[in-house]
């Protein structure tokens, strides 16, 4: 088990290493500076570089990069806001981006949970068909057809809930990027769920369980879900896929003042520093959730940890 | 008490020849290909996927052409015009007319004939069957020239898992031991990286476009691929007939190629079918942060981008490309899913 989860927490530190690396060389190849101003002389520009330190060689540079990285210190936006550190442009936002992320994660896994159970349970009735609909739609239209709908019907012809995010009323405004983010995650646990149960539900031990008379609720709840989870925690990663690439277009679509919309607007007035924070950002994120789902279900599963543990499976 | 331990003769009846409702039915054997069809053309929704893809696919090749429009022309005079077709427009709908908001109330304006009887627009014999944009471009054209993207996008997700995911993957598994170590922990770190970043990175070293788009799915597309080849090559790569062609001095690449490969063609044409959708999406979000395809070319994604910004006002702007994205992806997801139903029933979701 040690040896698992160590080989893990390497590739991870790996990872993390060779994105700090494309990063740095993404900065180092990237036509054009943000003291491009023609207005700068060399002598000007000279002082500059020696100030933000981009006039050392490239490994003491790559060095120093990491260091600052790993501390939190991302450096300054150039054009975004002119000198502010990144770190303040961070604080307000992240937690916006972070709490309607994981309310869509949340909301997302119980409704799919739940519906992926009735179609198990109620399998080949007008339950199945509806949650096999459901799911089908929600894996194939983008988020933003659902946020679109969403922003037409209850917000503008209904009026009932704001059509931008307003930061002095942050719980209605985030109801809809909530739901348009989540269909996503609905759709694949739904998905998931009925396949996992209608395995768990046709095993020998159910018929048992169900012979020895146990209560419909128990059996379904104790010796079912418990054994169908367990697979269900792997979709877990691509779903934070989906959330990060979702939530781009979502901050977008409502203006909320998250980082998603950030990184939007970093991209098109090519402020490096603040990319280059968020990608990281995201990088650590995901990486983080990859290696507790990995963790996770080598713990609850003994056999992928045994499989996994040998070099050559 | 009666007794009911006794049997008595009416209790049963007799099942005679003509009482037994469902006979065995009997196949003739039939080829594996012939097999996976007839089970793929019993599964209605994958049936209409292909109808549907059939459908659009030949509206990209021949749609841009139908009218005297290209996705790039411009007339400034037909500026948001509603759509309006012959035929339709006499049954009331599709007339050309569209609800505008204004401070008093709901008002249904028709830009090509004046209300006024006297006044000429000069627009009675104009036809744009899905409307025109703010810029006064055709919709109808623009929408299947981005369909064409769409359906590019859809060929070169395959051609990257195919090539570069199936090779890869083959490779990996079949030569095992340091070249597998080496080749997964590589594709490990990689897929440790998000797409997001990839893309967002590749974007700001080369220009928005579809060169990028391409690139950038080309870098992330296979990793998926490679695993469901190594692990299909594992499976087999221990099983007597390829002992045997080993024995009869078979090289390795005739083993991989000629040995292993059609046996598992079937699962990764499943499994690659599964990634269009994927590709597609990843277009259409990037068309969508304004990352896409550089005006005036149009996909369906910087379409949906473009029509969003007026879609309270002129809401029939956004119906048409969002509709056949949707579609597309609709279709792709069903063909996949009756294809890895027909190519093994038992086959579980990936």
């Amino acid at each position: 088990m040690k040896k698992y989860i160590l080989k893990r927490i390497t590739i991870s530190a790996i990872t993390l290493l060779v994105i700090l690396l494309v990063l740095f060389l993404m900065l180092e190849l990237m036509p054009g500076s943000p003291f491009n101003d023609e207005k700068l002389t060399e002598a000007q520009r000279a002082i500059i570089n020696a100030k933000y330190g981009l006039d050392q060689p490239m490994v003491l540079r790559f060095i120093n990069y990491i260091k600052a990285m790993l501390s939190g210190d991302f450096g300054v936006s150039y054009t975004i806001s002119k000198n502010t550190p990144i770190t303040v442009l961070l604080e307000s936002r992240l937690p916006i981006s972070l709490i309607i992320g994981g309310q869509a994660v949340l909301i997302g896994t119980l409704i799919g949970l739940v519906l992926g159970i009735i179609a198990a349970i109620k399998h080949n009735t007008i339950f199945d068909t509806i949650t096999t609909i459901i799911s089908v739609l929600g894996v194939s239209l983008p988020s933003y057809v659902f946020a679109m709908t969403l922003i037409y019907t209850l917000g503008f012809k209904l009026k009932w809930l704001p059509l931008l995010y307003q930061a002095n009323d942050p719980v209605s405004s985030t109801i809809m990027p909530t739901i348009s983010l989540c269909m996503f995650t609905i759709a694949t646990v739904a998905r998931f769920t009925r396949t996992e149960m209608l395995e768990v539900l046709g095993s020998d031990y159910m018929l048992l369980a169900e012979s020895k008379g146990i209560s419909s609720f128990r059996l379904i709840f104790r010796h079912g879900l418990r054994n169908a989870l367990i697979p269900i925690i792997t979709v877990l990663a691509p779903l934070v896929v989906g959330l990060m690439t979702g939530s781009l277009v979502i901050e977008k679509l409502f203006s909320i003042p998250g980082i998603g919309s950030l990184l939007v607007t970093a991209i098109q007035s090519n402020d490096y520093n603040v990319i280059v924070a968020l990608s990281f950002i995201y990088s650590l994120m995901y990486i983080g959730i990859m290696l507790i789902v990995d963790i996770l279900y080598g713990v609850i599963d003994p056999r992928i940890r045994l499989a996994k543990g040998g070099s050559n499976e | 008490m009666n007794s009911t331990e006794k049997y008595l003769p009416k209790d049963f009846e007799f099942v005679g020849k003509d009482k037994i409702s469902k006979i065995d039915q009997t196949f003739t054997s039939q080829p594996y290909w012939k097999d996976i069809l007839s089970r793929f053309t019993q599964n209605k929704g994958a049936l209409i996927g292909v109808i549907c893809l059939i459908i659009i696919g030949t509206m990209a090749i021949i749609g841009p052409g139908l009218n005297e429009h290209t996705y790039s022309s411009q007339i400034i005079a037909h500026q948001n015009l509603a759509p309006r077709i012959p035929g339709l427009e006499n049954l009331g709908i599709l007339d050309g007319s569209e609800n505008m908001n204004t401070s008093t109330g709901t008002v249904s304006i028709n830009k090509y004939i004046s209300a006024n009887k006297e006044e000429k627009t000069g627009l009675e014999d104009t036809y744009y069957w899905f409307g025109t944009d703010v810029l006064g471009r055709d919709i109808f054209t623009r929408t299947w020239a981005g369909t064409r993207i769409s359906l590019y996008i859809a060929l070169v997700a395959v051609a990257v898992d195919m090539l570069f995911g199936m090779g890869y993957g083959l490779i990996s598994g079949f030569f095992g031991g340091k070249v597998d170590m080496i080749m997964q922990r590589f594709s490990e770190i990689l897929n440790g990286i998000p797409t997001l970043v990839i893309v967002t990175l590749l974007i700001l070293v080369l220009k928005p476009g579809l060169t990028t788009i391409t690139v950038a799915l080309a870098l992330t597309g296979w990793i998926g691929m490679s695993k469901i080849s190594r692990a299909q090559v594992l499976k087999l790569k221990e099983q007597e007939f390829v002992l045997a062609s080993k024995t009869l001095g078979a090289k390795n690449l005739f083993i991989i190629f000629k040995e292993i490969l059609p046996n598992i063609f079937g699962q990764l044409i499943v499994m690659s079918m599964f990634s269009i959708p994927n590709a597609i999406f990843t277009e259409a979000f990037l068309a969508f942060i304004g990352l896409g395809v550089p005006q005036p070319l149009a996909s369906l994604g910087s379409l949906i981008s473009e029509a969003f910004k007026s879609f309270t006002t002129h809401p029939y702007m956004i119906i048409s490309p969002v509709i056949v994205l949707a579609v597309i992806m609709l279709s792709f997801n069903m063909m996949a899913d009756g294809l890895r139903d027909a190519f093994d029933p038992k086959m579980k979701e990936m």
